[in-house]
């Protein structure tokens, strides 16, 4: 297709919702090219959710398969839960970006390609043995074979950039393209741009220019015949932003410190998809944060005990292979029953796996990689901006009881983003805590005495007058807390560490069924899978399908009506990112005949599949 | 449990603490004649010299027989697990930087398992003294060779002797960009007080090397210095070093800059090295450590290193006020609403 420009004033079409894919070179930019245009969606009052999917290596050779770095975007004017099963847009920067995502997109889907990356250089490394804009092998896509670079190049003319430079704006050019596409406010980037180049006018100049000029040729060239509008969505009134699930985390450790009344320590080591939370607090030094990069994981989770010992809201944050290497420190945190906070943003394994892939299969390593008989509550985040609420409840429940808490996230809501409705941070709870400060009139403080209702022990912090007392990893006297080897002794301690994590379950809210009614299939999610698994029986219920939904954010203590709610279906589905490890879990508990839907490929699960999945058993 | 030091702040020089204020309630139980009797004492008895309420003193260990030792302080203390202890109290340390805080280890917990976090917290120079006591062996596993067991050592574990080179203790301390570091002898109460002393003056990570007799595995490890005087290398700052029963032998140093030992009346007293602790380079102080690796002949004792630098815990202190002097204090609606945001109704 050629093009030439003319200056009609084209129609505009209207959508309810659409599905982009970003992909290109690791060097091409795609990563801040998505977070613009969703920006500028997020600006437009669209429902939004998106997927940045980027390999582990920063560069892998430019035009290389493994190089190939993509982002998503679902945007609509209606509610919804999912970045979206497949593109209907897919802009591919190069062979190798085109290569690896054209499997996704469905016949008939609109295709942009940077006609200028089609050399054979760049063929031959993406496995092409004829140029596909050529050889009619794009015959069942709406192709748009733009020549990107060339067009970028020659806006740029006049402007004080290196060649390679203006080459580089091409990815501004194609954002440009694609604000006029689908009618999206440019002011936001503009600005932005701004900001980001504040110190280098040239660029500054080249990256407006290129995308003013993307914009331009959108609207004039006759390749493109219509633009297309989406509608805002009828999100519920107030304010939002953009948030992904790490950043909601941090804000949310920031929140429980605050509403704890005790300042925050992040011991940390850095690691995907979990170095986010590190980054993100260590900007906020105005807030008390202190965070402590350590020398390694368990160096990380150890600082945060002794913060604890202190008196600080102590956070230790990583992932899998990390976990793994905490295990012994949290081992101890449960001994000493010091409230801690272990972040774990789940990724695809075993070993190093795939670090920037989503996976829930940590859930059995935090409930029972530890020797011996060592209780720790799991919480889990269901969405980017749910970790915000979790972060404050884990701290809630860790302050509380006295121990620490495991919460679990994932790589696909670290880095997912969706329109967060800001909390009123007045109606924040209360989460302070009752530390002991003068000693008893008998003279003698007991460390390992325990609240009647909660079991937790006094925390009585070094700095004290007359509190002095000596913790550790051994065995202790109830009471006293002086080391004891008394075999009664110890199975009177290893019971009131287990009962005290299981009383928390009267003090978390009851599992909450998402029942149509009449449904006799429960679908039972946790974690990072609600939105697609919601997206799915939204799909079942509108062919007609009678299907119920819950979704745990308690993994230990499960909510107290769990196993109510199990025995009431016919038939328990449950889908997740696993081999089947809350399916395990559930059955061994509530002796339910529950099956599992289980994938393992280090994507978010498609709706379509999970709708698929339900049919199946309705 | 009541004494003189609660409620009292240190300002006013007021405490009054002896060591039995230190002693607490729990029953000693390291094996008789273990040299951790004596460094217990010395602690004890140094303790009050801090002139700090015993509330504001943290002891943090790892595992194995030193380890036990917070449980003996009637102060704040944690046994941790192996190792670790470093790290435990770097977090202590730097979110409560009014608190001292001392980390007591053993030669297996230090540089074995938790050889990674001494020398991390040594070259962050966080503001905690570490009192390695050093025994050569594993005393509470039942005897097998250590990190710093001289090679050839013969051991539960190592039957035909070990094959493993050990660790100079000091030297790994100076290798690892530590601000002070010494070496003393637990039953030298009045030497190992002295350089407690001059540990709890430094700001910053102290690192304190004590050879400590384990008399049930590795008896009389540390006869040639523990028992045989002329063996001790004495360092004092600003003195020629000598040593030997009445002074006549002495350390000088080469033209390649390591050290050797040499008789006074042969070289003259004008060729020998004069300590200096404060020396900017640590060059010096590795070349003293390394003229015993193991002590089985005249051995340096003393104060190896003590020099300024930036303190770990301040610097953190001094970002997190700068950053509020900046800003002001952490506003979370502020936070949170921050970037691009919009209204919806």
């Amino acid at each position: 297709m050629r093009y030439t420009q003319g200056a009609m004033a084209k129609p505009v079409e209207q959508r309810d919702g659409v599905i982009i894919r970003f992909a290109g070179d690791s060097g091409d930019g795609m990563q801040l090219t998505g977070d613009r245009f969703t920006s500028e969606t997020a600006l437009l009052g669209n429902d939004l959710s998106t997927l940045p999917d980027f390999p582990a290596e920063i560069r892998a050779p430019a035009g290389s398969l493994p190089g190939v770095s993509g982002f998503q975007l679902h945007f609509a004017d209606h509610d919804i839960l999912t970045p979206g099963d497949a593109p209907g847009v897919l802009v591919a920067m190069n062979p190798a970006a085109l290569r690896t995502n054209l499997a996704d997109l469905p016949k008939g889907g609109t295709l942009i390609v940077n006609r200028d990356a089609f050399n054979e250089r760049n063929l031959r490394k993406a496995g092409y043995t004829s140029n596909p804009l050529e050889d009619g092998s794009l015959g069942e896509f709406q192709v748009h074979d733009v020549p990107l670079t060339t067009m970028t190049v020659e806006a740029l003319r006049g402007i004080e950039v290196t060649p390679r430079e203006a080459e580089r704006s091409k990815n501004m050019f194609a954002l440009g393209l694609m604000s006029w596409l689908f009618g999206r406010p440019t002011e936001g980037t503009i600005s932005f741009l701004e900001r980001k180049f504040a110190r280098s006018p040239a660029i500054l100049q080249a990256n407006v220019t290129a995308f003013n000029a993307g914009y331009a040729f959108g609207e004039t060239s006759e390749g493109f015949s219509v633009s297309y509008e989406v509608k805002p969505a009828p999100l519920r009134p107030g304010t939002y932003r953009q948030i992904t699930g790490n950043t909601a985390l941090a804000y949310g450790l920031i929140a429980a410190s605050r509403q704890s009344g005790l300042p925050l320590f992040l011991g940390a080591y850095p690691i995907t998809p979990a170095s986010g939370i590190l980054e993100e607090l260590a900007r906020h030094k105005s807030f008390g944060v202190r965070t402590f990069q350590a020398e390694d994981e368990i160096a990380a989770v150890g600082a945060a005990v002794g913060a604890a010992f202190g008196g600080s809201l102590a956070v230790s944050t990583s992932a899998g292979p990390g976990i793994v290497l905490k295990a012994e420190t949290v081992g101890l945190a449960v001994a000493l029953e010091l409230p801690l906070l272990i972040l774990d943003i789940q990724r695809a394994g075993p070993s190093t796996g795939m670090p920037t892939k989503p996976e829930q299969a940590d859930l059995l390593l935090v409930l029972f990689g530890r020797n011996s008989e060592s209780p720790v509550p799991v919480l889990a985040a269901s969405t980017p901006g749910d970790c915000f609420e979790v972060a404050v409840e884990a701290a809630r429940i860790a302050l509380k009881y006295r121990t620490p808490v495991y919460l679990l996230s994932d790589a696909y809501l670290a880095n997912g983003s969706e329109p967060w409705l800001l909390p009123d941070v007045n109606a924040l709870p209360d989460i302070s805590v009752e530390l002991t400060v003068e000693p008893p009139v008998d003279g003698e403080f007991l460390p390992y005495t325990r609240d009647v209702d909660t079991l937790a022990r006094p925390w009585a912090l070094p700095g004290t007058p007359g509190l002095e007392h000596r913790i550790g990893g051994l065995e202790k006297e109830d009471g006293t807390g002086n080391v004891s080897y008394d075999p009664d002794n110890h199975d009177l301690m290893t019971r009131l560490r287990a009962r005290k994590v299981a009383g928390i379950a009267a003090d978390i809210p009851e599992l909450e069924v998402d029942d149509p009614g009449g449904a006799e299939l429960l679908v039972l999610g946790w974690g990072g899978t609600y939105g697609p698994i919601a997206a799915g029986i939204r799909r079942v219920r509108e062919a007609g399908g009678s299907v119920a939904h819950a979704h745990l954010r308690y993994l230990n203590p499960f909510p107290r009506n769990t196993g109510e709610v199990l025995r009431r279906y016919d038939r328990v589905l449950v889908p997740e990112l696993n081999l089947g490890q809350l399916l395990r879990l559930i059955r061994a508990e509530f002796l339910v005949d529950a099956v599992g839907y289980n994938r393992v490929r280090g994507v978010p699960f498609r709706s379509s599949e999970l709708a698929e999945a339900i049919e199946a058993m309705l | 449990m009541t004494g003189g030091a609660r409620g009292e702040g240190n300002g006013g020089g007021l405490i009054q603490l002896t060591a039995k204020d230190f002693k607490s309630d729990q029953e000693v139980r390291w094996c008789p004649g273990c040299g951790d009797y004596a460094i217990l004492a010395a602690v004890q008895g140094f303790m009050p010299e801090l002139g700090l309420p015993r509330e504001r003193i943290v002891f943090i260990s790892g595992i194995g027989c030193a380890a036990r030792f917070p449980y003996y302080m009637q102060t704040y203390g944690m046994h941790s697990i192996h190792g670790r202890a470093p790290a435990i109290a770097t977090g202590l340390s730097v979110s409560r930087p009014d608190l001292s805080v001392w980390v007591v280890t053993g030669d297996g917990d230090a540089l074995s398992i938790g050889g990674n976090h001494l020398i991390h917290a040594l070259r962050r120079n966080v503001n905690v003294k570490i009192l390695l006591f050093n025994n050569q062996i594993y005393g509470l596993t039942k005897g097998q060779y250590s990190p710093t067991s001289e090679a050839g050592k013969v051991t539960k574990s190592t039957p035909m002797g070990s094959i493993d080179h050990p660790f100079n203790p000091v030297s790994i301390a100076l290798g690892a960009e530590a601000t002070f570091v010494a070496r003393t002898i637990d039953t030298d109460k009045k030497h190992l007080t002295a350089v407690l002393r001059k540990a709890a003056l430094h700001r910053g990570t102290a690192f304190v090397e004590i050879y400590q007799n384990c008399n049930i595995y590795n008896d009389g490890a540390f006869d040639a210095v523990r028992e045989q005087r002329e063996n001790r290398i004495l360092l004092e700052h600003g003195m020629p070093i000598r040593f030997g029963a009445d002074g006549e032998r002495g350390v000088a140093q080469r033209a390649d800059g390591t050290c050797e030992l040499v008789e006074v009346a042969a070289v003259g007293e004008g060729a020998l090295l004069r300590h200096d602790e404060h020396a900017v380079e640590p060059a010096l102080a590795f070349a003293l450590s390394r003229l015993a690796h193991t002590p089985h002949g005249p051995t340096p004792i003393g104060v190896f290193r003590d020099v300024e630098r930036p303190v770990y815990d301040e610097v953190m202190q001094a970002q997190l006020d700068a950053a509020t002097a900046q800003r002001g204090h952490g506003d979370l609606a502020a936070l949170i609403g921050s970037g691009d945001t919009w209204q919806i109704g």
